[in-house]
C-alpha cells in the first residue's frame, strides 16, 4: 500500500477556492491567519488561485510569540516578499508588557495559549470580520465538528452546541456587530493531501520540515528543540542529531521526530509508514483528552 | 483522484462505529498513538471491546453523556479515491444531523441488525435519502454472525426493505444490499468466506465501483457568479472574469451564455483556473469565465446557456427539514439563500407536514418545529433562477436564515 504514489484529490482545491471567494464576498474586512507553517502556506497559495489575475483581497496576520523558529520567519518574510503580500503581525510579548497576560513559569512554559489574547486583541484593533485558517478536521476530534464558517462570539469563543448546520456547500456568514467568523477552507483535507498538494504545486516550505542537524533534548519520549525559550533542568543535556519538524509551532510546544528525509517523496513517504500521528508531536495538545477544545472555547483558532 | 462522499447513520448499537472503525482499520488510516489512546479510554470506561465511538466523539460533552452530538467527518484513502464519511447520530436531533450529512453525499449507507430487522430508525433514514435524492443506497445487514450467516433472514429482510423502495416517489436510486459482521470484518473489506452465498462486492468494493466522474454533465449549465474579478493591473487592464464554481452542467469556450436575471447575452471568451487555459469545465470545477462582451453581471447572478435558461420564480412550492428551536410560522419573512443568492422570502403557507417513520402526511399544521419535514410556500422579494430539485439537485436547494439571530434556520428543496 506504500508504494503507490498517492495524487492530490482536485476536487479538494475547488471546494477551498470556493470557500475563499465566500469569504471575500460575504465579509468586509477578511484577514489570513499565517502561522508559516504548512496549512497556512497552503491557505495562501489557495488564495493567490482563487482571485487570480487579482491580487489576494486579505492581508495576513501573524501573531508572533517570540518564540518561533527563526526559519519559519524568515520564510514568512520571503514568502510577503515574492507574492507582494500585507502582512501585520502582533506580539504576544506586547501583551505580556501590557500585563494582559503572564508568562507560564517551570520547564512546562509555553506562549502558545497566551497567543490567543494577542489574537483576539488584534482582531478587535483591525476590526477583522473574518479569520482564515488553516484548520483541518483531522487535526483533532474537537476540531472534526467544527465548521467551515465558525461563529465565535464578541469574546472570540466558540460554543460547540449552538453551531449553524452547513448544507449542500451554501455558507451563511451573517453576524451580528461584534461576532467574528473563522474559516477554514482546507476542513475536508489530511496531512497526506496537504503534502501531496504542496508537492504537485511544488511549493517552497520553511528548511525545517526537512531533516537537518539540531540541538535537541529528551523528554517525555519526545525530542524537544533546544533554545534559549526552553526551561531545561541538569539532567536534561542538548545533543545534536538529525530531525525535522512534522508541524511546526513555537520552539517551546513543537516535537522534533528523528528522520533523514530531506525531499519531499521522502516526507510522504515518512508519513504513510509513521506510527504517530501529526499533532502527537504537538506537546500544547497532551496537557489534557479536552485540550483543543477548552482552548478553542477561550478563542483559540 | 476524485473523492466520494458517504453519508451513515443507525441505531444505537446496530454496530455502526464498528464498521467505521473497521474500514478505517483494515485500510491502515488510524495511526498507532490514535489506536493506542483508543484502548486506553476504552478501558478507563471499564470496557472490553475497544469503543471506536470514542475517535469521533470529540466533544467534552460528548464524553461526558457517552452520545454523539454532531456530525462527524472520517476520512480514509484507497489508491482510487479519498473518502469523507457524514457519520450522524441516532438519537440526538436525528433528522437534521441526518438532511445535513446527506446533502453532500454521493452514497447513503444504512445499517440494520440481522437479528431486529427493518426498525423506526431505518424508515426514516430511507425517507432522508430518498427525499435528497442520492443516487447510491447501501443497505448493510450486519452483524449477521448472530444468525449464523443465515441467507434466509438475509433474504428476509431484503423482501421487507423492497416493500420500502416500492412505494418511493425517487425510483432511479439504486440500493445495494450487502450481508456483513463489521465485528469480525466479514464483508467490510475483505470478502467473507462464511457468507459463500452471497457474490456480490463488499461494503468498500462497492463504493470503490461507483463512477460519477460524468455525473451531472447532461443537466443544464448553471454557474452561479460568486466575485468579479478585475485586477485593473498594468498586464490585466482590461480583465473582467466572472468566478464561480459550476453547480451543474458544463460550459465551453464559445458557448452562448445568458446572464440572469438581466437576460444580457454573450459568448464565452476563456475559461481559467489559475494560469490554465480551459476548453470545457464541468460540475464542482471553481473557475473563472471571461465573456466577449461587456455584459453587466455581478455576485449572485447567475451564467447559463442559452436554449437552457430556467424559470424565474416568484413563488416557490419547496420541501423544508425544519432545524431550529424557534418554530417555522406562516406569514413571517426570512432571507432564502439559493447558492449564494440572498433574497428576502415570506412564509405564504404551511401545507402538510411528514411523519417520517411512517411517511404519512399530516395536512392542518400550523407551524413547523425542530426536525420536522413538510411542505411550504413561499414569496421572494425578487425571482430566484432555481431548477426543480429532483431535476437539478445542485440548483434546486436553498437555506433560510433567521433575520434576527442570523441562524440557518431551515433548508429547502424546490418542487
Amino acid at each position: 500500500m506504500n508504494s503507490i504514489k498517492w495524487q492530490f484529490p482536485r476536487a479538494l482545491e475547488d471546494e477551498a477556492i470556493y470557500i475563499l471567494r465566500e469569504t471575500a464576498a460575504q465579509f468586509e474586512r477578511p484577514a489570513i491567519l499565517f502561522s508559516g507553517g504548512k496549512d497556512s502556506i497552503t491557505i495562501v497559495r489557495l488564495a493567490q488561485k482563487a482571485f487570480y489575475p487579482g491580487k489576494i483581497p486579505f492581508p495576513l496576520l501573524h501573531i508572533d510569540t517570540g518564540h518561533n523558529f527563526p526559519e519559519t520567519i524568515q520564510f514568512r518574510d520571503w514568502l510577503v516578499e515574492s507574492l507582494g503580500l500585507e502582512l501585520i503581525v502582533r506580539n504576544v510579548q506586547d501583551s505580556i508588557d501590557q500585563g494582559k497576560v503572564k508568562e507560564e513559569s517551570g520547564k512546562y512554559a509555553s506562549r502558545n495559549a497566551l497567543q490567543t489574547v494577542t489574537l483576539l486583541d488584534a482582531i478587535e484593533e483591525l476590526k477583522f470580520d473574518a479569520c482564515i485558517g488553516g484548520a483541518r478536521r483531522d487535526e483533532e476530534k474537537a476540531r472534526a465538528k467544527e465548521r467551515i464558517f465558525s461563529v465565535r462570539d464578541e469574546f472570540g469563543q466558540w460554543n460547540a452546541k449552538i453551531q449553524r448546520p452547513e448544507l449542500f456547500d451554501m455558507l451563511n456568514g451573517k453576524i451580528n456587530i461584534g461576532e467574528n467568523v473563522r474559516v477554514f477552507p482546507i476542513s475536508n483535507w489530511t496531512e497526506l493531501d496537504v503534502w501531496n498538494y504542496i508537492r504537485e504545486e511544488k511549493l517552497e516550505i520553511p528548511s525545517i520540515y526537512f531533516s537537518h542537524e539540531r540541538e535537541i533534548i529528551e523528554r517525555d519520549g519526545m525530542y524537544w528543540p533546544y533554545s534559549t525559550f526552553l526551561n531545561t533542568t541538569d539532567e536534561e543535556k542538548p545533543f545534536v542529531s538529525k530531525v525535522r519538524f512534522r508541524t511546526v509551532g513555537d520552539m517551546t510546544c513543537t516535537a522534533a521526530v528523528m528522520s533523514e528525509a530531506d525531499q519531499l517523496e521522502d516526507i510522504i513517504a515518512e508519513i504513510m509508514e509513521a506510527k504517530i500521528s501529526e499533532r502527537g508531536a504537538r506537546i500544547d495538545d497532551k496537557r489534557s483528552e479536552a485540550a483543543m477544545e477548552k482552548r478553542k472555547q477561550a478563542g483559540y483558532f | 483522484m476524485d473523492v466520494l462522499r458517504i453519508t451513515t447513520s443507525g441505531s444505537v448499537d446496530d454496530g455502526k462505529s464498528t464498521l467505521i472503525g473497521r474500514l478505517l482499520y483494515d485500510t491502515k488510516s488510524i495511526p498507532q498513538d490514535k489506536m493506542e489512546a483508543l484502548h486506553a479510554a476504552s478501558k478507563r470506561k471499564g470496557l472490553d471491546f475497544t469503543d471506536l465511538s470514542l475517535l469521533t466523539d470529540g466533544l467534552i460533552a460528548e464524553r461526558e453523556q457517552g452520545i454523539t452530538i454532531d456530525v462527524a467527518h472520517i476520512y480514509f484513502s484507497t489508491p482510487n479515491r479519498k473518502y469523507i464519511i457524514a457519520d450522524t447520530p441516532g438519537h440526538f436531533e436525528y433528522t437534521r444531523n441526518m438532511v445535513t450529512g446527506s446533502s453532500t453525499a454521493q452514497v447513503s449507507l444504512i445499517l440494520i441488525d440481522a437479528r431486529k430487522g427493518i426498525v423506526d430508525q431505518t424508515y426514516r433514514h430511507y425517507f432522508i435519502a430518498n427525499l435528497l435524492r442520492i443516487k447510491h443506497l447501501v443497505v448493510c445487514v450486519n452483524k449477521m454472525d448472530l444468525v449464523d450467516y443465515a441467507q434466509e433472514r438475509f433474504d428476509e429482510i431484503v423482501e421487507d426493505f423492497k416493500q420500502l423502495t416500492a412505494q418511493a416517489a425517487f425510483k432511479e436510486q439504486e440500493v445495494k444490499f450487502i450481508p456483513a459482521s463489521s465485528l469480525y470484518g466479514e464483508n467490510v473489506v475483505t470478502r467473507s468466506e462464511k457468507i459463500s452465498w452471497y457474490d456480490g462486492p463488499t461494503l468498500l468494493d462497492y463504493p470503490e465501483q461507483i463512477d460519477f466522474s460524468h455525473e451531472g454533465d447532461a443537466l443544464p449549465a448553471r454557474l452561479p457568479v460568486q466575485y468579479v474579478i478585475r485586477p485593473k493591473s498594468e498586464a490585466f487592464h482590461d480583465f473582467r472574469g466572472f468566478a464561480g464554481k459550476i453547480a451543474s452542467g458544463s460550459f465551453k469556450v464559445g458557448d452562448e451564455i445568458v446572464s440572469l436575471p438581466s437576460q444580457h447575452r454573450s459568448k464565452i471568451k476563456s475559461i481559467e483556473k489559475f494560469e490554465t487555459q480551459l476548453n470545457e469545465a464541468h460540475a464542482r470545477d471553481s473557475v473563472v469565465i471571461t465573456l466577449e462582451d461587456e455584459i453587466d453581471s455581478s455576485r449572485g447572478n447567475i451564467l447559463v446557456k442559452a436554449g437552457e435558461e430556467p424559470q424565474a420564480l416568484k413563488e416557490i412550492t419547496a420541501n423544508v427539514c425544519w432545524m431550529d428551536q424557534t418554530k417555522l410560522v406562516a406569514g413571517k419573512t426570512y432571507l432564502l439563500q439559493h447558492g449564494i443568492n440572498r433574497v428576502k422570502a415570506k412564509v405564504q403557507g404551511i401545507q402538510h407536514v411528514i411523519e417520517v417513520t411512517t411517511h404519512r402526511q399530516q395536512d392542518d399544521v400550523k407551524e413547523l418545529g425542530l426536525n420536522d419535514i413538510g411542505k411550504i410556500t413561499l414569496k421572494v422579494a425578487s425571482p430566484i433562477f432555481a431548477d426543480p430539485y429532483i431535476q437539478n439537485p445542485a440548483n434546486g436547494s436553498f437555506i433560510l436564515v433567521d433575520e434576527f439571530s442570523n441562524s440557518t434556520v431551515a433548508v429547502g428543496f424546490v418542487e
